[in-house]
């Protein structure tokens, strides 16, 4: 219902992508579906090579050149500068005016690595006025007053001497918060953080997940936070999106994964969150490791490493079942004719004590 | 109960300065003392640039201290060393690093990164010999002994970091120095190499010195904490009286920086700010006071009363 009052940015479907690779194809996303709404945040959780980075390059067209497409749609819906209303599928545009139109434009994305994403021959003034300048968005002159503000925006003392220095020059912390300034630079609608504060410490991380936030309030865009950290998640996400083996196993509003998680693969993820108020010995481990997609997964992709699986999932894959209206899970476990299977009792009782800690806090 | 234990490391005075030109002089470590008894996990955590991984290089020499005394096992190790101090220092002490994607030589087998030290050292009577402890060593860190005549790039993140954990204790080290060891690696994967780092500890009784700036892991590897700002140590003691007493604003600020996972929390949480210049706080005037335990703060007397007062 309320789907219909809320503008859909980009909204992906049954997406199939594989990589041709000496050892043979990887099918690296198998049939993924997202929705990402105006003004929202998204996340995107899930290890690494589970393809939460392929999909959202993709939605940038930016893919390696031994990827395919094999099936999907991504479409992407902007307003043009004279205000028109515009519906485009990534897939099918031209290199040429996907780079013209779309990519940094409006759909900006901020890498993992601010040591690597910048160009070290390069003073970083110049890096952020580049694209304003290739856009045709501003003169030089306003490009650099420009630039200075974002600077200032993404709280850099000195912009105006920062403007001349070099990547080397900054700090880790500050680099990223740079890298945030190129990506706002052309005033995009749709913000693509690509695990943005793996690579930073836990107080700059803070610094860094608020800036992003206030900057999501300030302009209203859409953000899509692709990340293994859920406590990141839990700080800035409205919707949460859990993806294994190329595909989204979970679905729901960050509430409902977090409080009422139903996947045994979500349960796990949680488990392995140290928490400052356990007292456990040892930290619960997902066994095992992701599978090698080189393989063609037959049945659940997460079955070997599920001590829920039942024998079905040997054999077929789970589809989505519906649990409320924002919330699915891809697990057999919630088929009318599976056993009942609760989650397990240590997360059980975290999740009692995260929301009974909330009320102790709100009293307060 | 600590004065009778014998400090396996002792580290008085570290200074590591790092000359830019001849008006500029990075001091990336400041006068910094601590000690690590046997056995134990010492944590050291701070924003990068704090110097922390700085004091781990200094440690295991790969700087060269500009002032201050190591002790390391009895010995000195902080000036010029001689040859036996120096074999000495290279088998005993050990280092994993913090990107296992960067720190694997990617032309050799597994088999023979593993055996770099045991080649170097002499440490094996006969190629067998050699075999057999690179298997046992794989086997342990949970890795197969097949293994040994992979290539780094055919493992995963994860088990490229028990590959470098392998090759740190197949030296059989009193002390492993872990820069960030798990800060690359996914959060399902750190648990699983913190678990084994814990249950390799408790087999061969090696202590750690766990560089990390995530808090949380660190709390639950480590037996005392030091936390580093600006290249001093401003507060120091057993994880339970840092995590329930944090008394300098730096530690207060780290902690609350610790994202966790819960939402409704988290959503209308701002994390505490710390801003040096502006609590007027100079480290160079701080002397170290002694709270109680292990406990110690690095603080000018007025300052340890604003804050301690601010805390009741």
């Amino acid at each position: 219902m309320e789907k219909n009052t809320k503008e859909k940015v980009i909204e992906i479907r049954d997406l199939s992508i594989t990589f041709e690779t000496l050892a043979g194809n990887v099918h690296a996303i198998r049939g993924v579906n997202i929705d990402l709404f105006r003004g929202e945040t998204l996340a995107i959780v899930g290890e690494s090579g589970s393809g939460k980075s392929v999909t959202m390059k993709a939605a940038m067209g930016i893919l390696a050149k031994n990827s395919q497409v094999d099936s999907g749609t991504i479409m992407y819906t902007y307003y043009r500068d004279d205000g028109t209303k515009r519906t485009v599928n990534i897939l099918e545009m031209k290199k040429k005016s996907l780079r013209k139109h779309i990519n940094g434009k409006r759909i900006a994305m901020i890498f993992q690595d601010p040591m690597t994403s910048l160009d070290p021959t390069m003073q970083i003034g110049k890096q952020i006025m580049e694209g304003m300048l290739w856009h045709g968005r501003a003169n030089k002159t306003d490009a650099w007053a420009k630039a200075v503000k974002l600077l200032e925006e993404v709280g850099i003392e000195e912009p105006e001497r920062r403007m001349k220095n070099y990547p080397h020059q900054l700090s880790g912390g500050m680099r990223q918060r740079i890298v945030i300034a190129i990506a706002l630079a052309c005033d995009p609608d749709l913000l693509i953080c690509d695990e943005p504060t793996t690579a930073l410490d836990v107080t700059i991380q803070a610094k860094i997940l608020e800036l992003i936030q206030r900057i999501q309030r300030e302009r209203g865009i859409s953000v899509i936070y692709i990340t293994h950290d859920l406590g990141v998640v839990a700080k800035i996400a409205d919707y949460v999106d859990v993806m294994y083996a190329g595909k989204i196993v979970e679905k729901g509003t960050v509430e409902e994964i977090f409080y009422e998680p139903r996947h045994p693969y979500t349960w796990g993820l949680l488990s392995a969150m140290p928490d400052l108020d356990t007292e456990d010995e040892r930290l619960y481990t997902i066994p095992g490791t992701p599978p090698n997609l080189l393989h063609p997964v037959e049945g659940d992709a997460f079955a070997p490493r599920n001590q829920y699986a039942l024998k079905i999932d040997q054999r077929a894959e789970p589809p989505m079942f519906k649990i409320t209206d924002t919330h699915y899970a891809a697990t057999w476990l919630l088929d009318e004719r599976a056993p009942k299977v609760e989650m397990p009792v240590e997360l059980r009782h975290r999740i009692d004590r995260m929301m009974k800690g909330e009320v102790k806090n709100d009293n307060n | 109960m600590t004065t009778t234990k014998e400090p396996l490391l002792k580290v008085k005075g570290l200074k590591q300065h790092f000359q830019i030109n001849n008006n500029f002089t990075v001091k990336a470590v400041d006068g910094v003392d601590f000690v690590i008894y046997p056995g134990e996990t010492y944590g050291l955590v701070g924003e990068s640039g704090s110097g922390k991984s700085t004091i781990g290089r200094s440690l295991i020499r790969l700087y060269d201290p500009t002032a201050g005394e190591i002790e390391f096992d009895h010995m000195d190790i902080s000036g010029k060393m001689n040859r036996e101090t120096k074999d000495r220092l290279r088998t005993e002490m050990q280092m994993i690093f913090q990107d296992p994607m960067a720190c694997l030589n990617p032309r050799k087998k597994v088999g023979e990164i593993i055996a770099q030290g045991l080649d170097i050292h002499h440490l094996y009577q006969n190629r067998t010999e050699r075999a057999e402890k690179v298997a046992k060593m794989l086997e342990k860190v949970g890795l197969a002994p097949e293994h040994a005549d992979r290539y780094p790039h055919q493992f995963s993140g994860g088990q490229r970091q028990r590959v470098g954990i392998a090759r740190a204790l197949i030296m059989n080290p009193k002390l492993v120095i872990a820069d960030e060891c798990i800060s690359a690696l996914d959060v399902s994967i750190q648990a699983q190499v913190v678990n084994l780092m814990k249950d390799l500890q408790v087999e061969t009784g090696t202590t750690y010195l766990f560089i990390a700036h995530d808090l949380s892991m660190v709390k639950y590897i480590s037996d005392r904490i030091g936390v580093l700002h600006l290249g001093h140590l401003v507060e120091t003691g057993t994880t339970d009286e840092i995590f329930e007493n944090p008394v300098h604003p730096y530690t207060q600020s780290l902690l609350s920086a610790i994202p966790r996972p819960n939402p409704q929390l988290e959503r209308q949480r701002v994390a505490k700010g710390y801003d040096y210049k502006a609590e007027g706080v100079d480290y160079t005037k701080g002397v170290r006071h002694h709270l109680g335990g292990e406990h110690f703060v690095l603080a000018t007397p007025e300052e340890l009363e604003r804050w301690t007062a601010n805390q009741k």
